[in-house]
């Protein structure tokens, strides 16, 4: 099956910055995908260009094998059949929740529309209150209306521009989860942006990390986080550590925590010096290990500890420990590096441990 | 005035990324409308190319003088006066509270509804030798003519003071507004450090409100040049009358342009020096405003501020609305009749057509502002609302040179190539009289449409354009829906400001159509002030609603601005 959306070495410029650099991407039927980065990478201006409120000055987007964008040509955002879900929901105010729903049908019949009101107001729970307007109803409501009247016209592809970061945070992973399920209900194509990362794995089947107008990895959640192709994403997604460590051969590599065997980079040489990703699940705590590191900071995390750690050799670690090991700031506790992925990246000047979101 | 929505609005992606192609046929219908607009300050510009007349010397060795002198005292004092009950009035209901203080804080706007020429007229009455004051005074005291000294309002003093009364609430507007956007920790912390009250006000409160005091002393000049009927019913040669006097009385065109553009290029001035002064300074207000705690004032301290507070709305509107009434009561049965009548028809008719107009461009402008993005966008609604600064005396002018020329050529060639005469078509109509209400007061409708338009977020058009409307189909379904109110409100405005206008209206008017502005001028001038009073008073009474509305306006815009910050 051809892709839903394919987009072709886009790259545009912005007040004379690079903003998008030839970027690529495939999206499969049905697939919803994310695109994680921290503000500035360019990833809202990507999915304008996607809208096409943005042109690209070269690359070429095409939907269903049907050229959008590409130098000197933009298809006009009324004509794309893309929906788009917003930051601040975009609900018009003067219309009532089905008029908002039915604001993007018009070229169905009376009855086609009333039918397809009340099947996505059934889909979002909301069936009674198509004759409130957007303000009489909570902030949850608003926001599933935008799903729904996104959804209506039974998109191409509905992009979602952070449309959670309005909520409470403890809220976010929830409504992410319950979106999802409707847009699998739907069999929508999809594309959410965002900043947070959590968002992202509660949505998203493929997410692609963008930093500086590039995609720097386009992969699965599990992936991103387990197996970062680069420094930045390695940085960006989840916490971690920089730990030194020398590649011996092919498998094996040295640690101050002894050898570490597993599948290696085969780009890197025998005896390079590289650094080794650390997350804090990699180590675990153990009264019993021989290996000792000093607390240096903690920060309590309800069901478990967060451990800054100095290691002899002056490196620190992050490293979870059960909230019942409660050590005190200076106590030198055991860890042991019980690690699964061997995620090694060129020497650079020492990387404290990461306080990314 | 200096709401600060935009500062409710997060600045979203959409504003940063907008690249849209421009409407080339906006673009022409914008272009056009500007230049169109541009026309009587063009030509009053102009007009300083044209070789001066002995009419010049003339001018220059009697009265330009005369003019210069009058029209700057007038301005310095009017400036002092209202600053004087301005500053006052909104330094005690902003930083004290006292008995009334909230029904002060909206009638001290009330004396607005006043144009200077008829708060002039009803006190010219009030204090003349016939009048009310000096008739009880003789009867109390029981003296004769001679016997006593009493002030000539007929003076430049006494049309400082008519202005003054009225053009204040100018100043205690904007100044209101800017305290009430300054956090009240500011002051606690002046008084911390042991600063009194006045201090604070001279020290701290007011030199942080200075952009906004400018602003409202701005507006104050611009009205005072601009006025007409009361310099004129004083007998104060000013640029305005000496404008008139030179067009009418010595029938020299040209020389009466140039001095309109002298007027022009002080009017000019005044505005740069707002500009200017704006840019040198920019204080900062701390991000978290500190709201609502006033000082509270009894005993003889609050029924001061109660005198203070009561005087200016005494003074510019109760004492001479009530005279106005007292004088239709009693001359109203001869007034109002047929006549009568026609001058509500002919001022309604003159404000629809301006209100429509203006409203319609303001939109299509304002609009087109929002979706497009070429370079000359800015300037072409600048150029558009550039009038509201000019005398309605320079517009009238400006229009009436280059539409005579343009009806002469007309008819010239009609009659030499066709044989037939056009006559006057732009005129001796009201195409000229409404073209000049356009220029003039465009930038009220403008500016209103235009802000409303910016409370719209983005993403608005944006999810429409999404769900597949065009261009226009998202103004007549979102947009157009969504700033109704502010729509009416500048229809109001405008309607209003129609109405009230004098010289414009004086000058271009066709022959034997009267508007209720140029009918009270004329009765007054026939020294028939009682007569003068039904259609004064109702220019009045029109003139009171928008004053409501945006008193209104404002304080919600307050609340809202509170509420988010």
């Amino acid at each position: 099956m051809a892709p839903r959306l394919e987009v072709r070495n886009v790259s545009l410029k912005l007040h004379n910055k690079n903003t998008l650099q030839n970027v690529s991407l495939q999206l499969e039927p049905g697939c919803i995908a994310s695109i994680l980065g921290p503000s500035g990478c360019g990833k809202t201006t990507l999915l304008r260009a996607l809208a096409g409120f943005q042109p690209v000055a070269s690359g070429e987007i095409y939907v269903h094998e049907r050229l959008f964008s590409k130098a000197r040509f933009t298809l006009a955002p009324e004509k794309r059949h893309i929906s788009m879900m917003f930051q601040d929901l975009a609900l018009f105010p003067h219309l009532t929740v089905r008029q908002n729903i039915c604001f993007g049908l018009k070229s169905l019949s009376e009855s086609d529309q009333r039918a397809r009101a009340r099947a996505v107001l059934e889909l979002i729970e909301l069936e009674h209150k198509g004759e409130k307007y957007p303000h009489q109803l909570s902030s949850g409501q608003q926001q599933r209306v935008a799903l729904a009247r996104a959804l209506a016209p039974k998109p191409e592809i509905l992009l979602l521009d952070e449309p959670f970061s309005n909520l409470d945070p403890d809220l976010r992973e929830q409504v992410a989860t319950g979106v999802r399920k409707i847009l699998k209900h739907e069999n929508v194509t999809a594309i959410l942006v965002t900043h947070d990362q959590n968002e992202a794995f509660a949505m998203a089947d493929e997410i692609g990390v963008m930093a500086g107008g590039r995609i720097e990895q386009w992969d699965s959640a599990y992936n991103i986080y387990h197996r970062p192709k680069t420094r930045f994403v390695a940085d960006f997604i989840g916490l971690g550590s920089m730990l030194p460590a020398t590649v011996l051969d092919a498998h094996t590599l040295d640690t101050e925590f002894g050898r570490m065997q597993g599948h290696l980079d085969p780009s890197f040489a025998c005896g390079e010096e590289v650094d080794l990703l650390v997350r804090p699940d990699d180590l675990p705590h153990d009264d019993s290990s021989p290996i000792t590191a000093l607390v240096e900071e903690k920060r309590f995390r309800g069901a478990e500890f967060l451990y800054k750690l100095r290691l002899q050799s002056g490196n620190s670690v992050l490293c979870y420990a059960s909230s019942h090991h409660d050590h005190q700031i200076g106590e030198p506790i055991g860890i042991k590096l019980d690690i699964e992925h061997l995620v090694i990246f060129t020497r650079q000047s020492p990387l404290s441990p990461g306080d990314s979101p | 005035m200096g709401t600060r929505n935009e500062a409710l609005v997060p600045l979203g992606f959409s504003q940063r990324f907008r690249q849209q192609k421009s409407n080339l046929g906006w673009l022409f219908f914008a272009v056009c409308t500007a230049l169109l607009l541009s026309i009587p300050v063009v030509t009053v510009l102009y007009s300083v190319t044209l070789p001066t007349s002995d009419i010049w010397a003339h001018l220059r060795s009697t009265v330009l003088a005369d003019y210069a002198l009058n029209s700057l005292v007038l301005a310095v004092g009017v400036c002092l006066g209202t600053s004087l009950i301005g500053i006052t009035t909104a330094w005690l209901c902003s930083a004290y509270s006292f008995p009334g203080r909230k029904l002060f804080s909206w009638t001290l706007l009330l004396p607005l509804a006043f144009p200077p020429y008829i708060i002039a007229y009803t006190y010219t009455g009030m204090l003349d030798f016939a009048g009310p004051v000096q008739t009880s005074l003789r009867t109390i005291f029981d003296w004769e003519y001679g016997d006593y000294w009493f002030p000539e309002i007929r003076s430049i003093v006494g049309a400082t003071i008519m202005i003054s009364l009225v053009l204040y609430p100018y100043v205690y507007l904007l100044l209101r507004t800017a305290f009430s956007e300054q956090s009240s920790s500011l002051r606690e912390a002046s008084h911390m450090f042991g600063v009194g009250s006045y201090k604070t006000l001279f020290t701290i409160i007011l030199p942080m409100a200075r952009p906004a005091l400018v602003a409202g002393l701005t507006l104050v000049v611009m009205e005072t040049l601009a006025d007409y009927g009361t310099v004129h019913y004083f007998g104060v040669p000013t640029f305005t009358t000496g404008i008139l006097r030179t067009w009418f009385g010595l029938g020299d065109r040209v020389a009466a342009t140039q001095l309109a553009s002298l007027l022009l290029l002080c009017v000019f001035a005044v505005i740069l020096a707002e500009r200017y002064s704006r840019k040198a300074v920019r204080y900062q207000n701390p991000a978290k405003v500190q709201k609502g705690w006033r000082y509270p004032l009894s005993g003889t301290k609050a029924i001061a501020a109660i005198v203070i507070c009561s005087l200016p709305v005494l003074l510019g509107f109760v004492v001479p609305a009530l005279q106005l009434g007292a004088w239709t009561l009693r001359t109203a049965p001869e007034i109002i009749d047929y006549s009568f009548l026609t001058l509500i028809i002919n001022t309604v008719q003159l404000a629809v057509i301006v209100t429509l107009i203006i409203i319609t461009a303001s939109a299509v402008l304002a609009y087109g502002k929002r979706v497009g993005t070429h370079f000359s966008i800015p300037y072409t609604v600048n150029l558009s609302s550039m009038g509201y600064a000019v005398p309605g005396v320079i517009i009238a002018v400006g229009v009436l040179l280059p539409f005579a020329w343009l009806d002469n050529t007309l008819d010239a060639w009609l009659q030499q190539n066709l044989g037939i005469s056009s006559g006057l078509i732009l005129t001796g109509t009201l195409i000229s009289l409404a073209f000049a209400h356009v220029v003039r007061f465009m930038a009220i409708g403008l500016n209103s449409v235009d802000a409303s338009l910016a409370k719209i977020h983005r993403s608005i058009d944006d999810a429409a354009q999404l769900l597949g409307r065009k261009t226009f189909e998202r103004f007549a379904s979102i947009h157009l829906p969504m700033i109704r109110g502010g729509i009416l409100t500048a229809a109001l405005l405008v309607f209003v400001e129609v109405t009230k206008e004098l010289p414009a209206t004086l000058v271009l008017r066709p022959f034997d159509f009267n508007t209720l502005a140029v009918r009270t001028y004329e009765l007054a001038s026939d020294e028939r002030l009682a007569d003068a009073s039904s259609s004064a008073l109702l220019i009045v009474a029109i003139s009171v609603l928008p004053i409501l509305i945006l008193n209104r306006s404002i304080i919600q815009s307050g609340v809202v601005h509170g509420a988010q910050t």
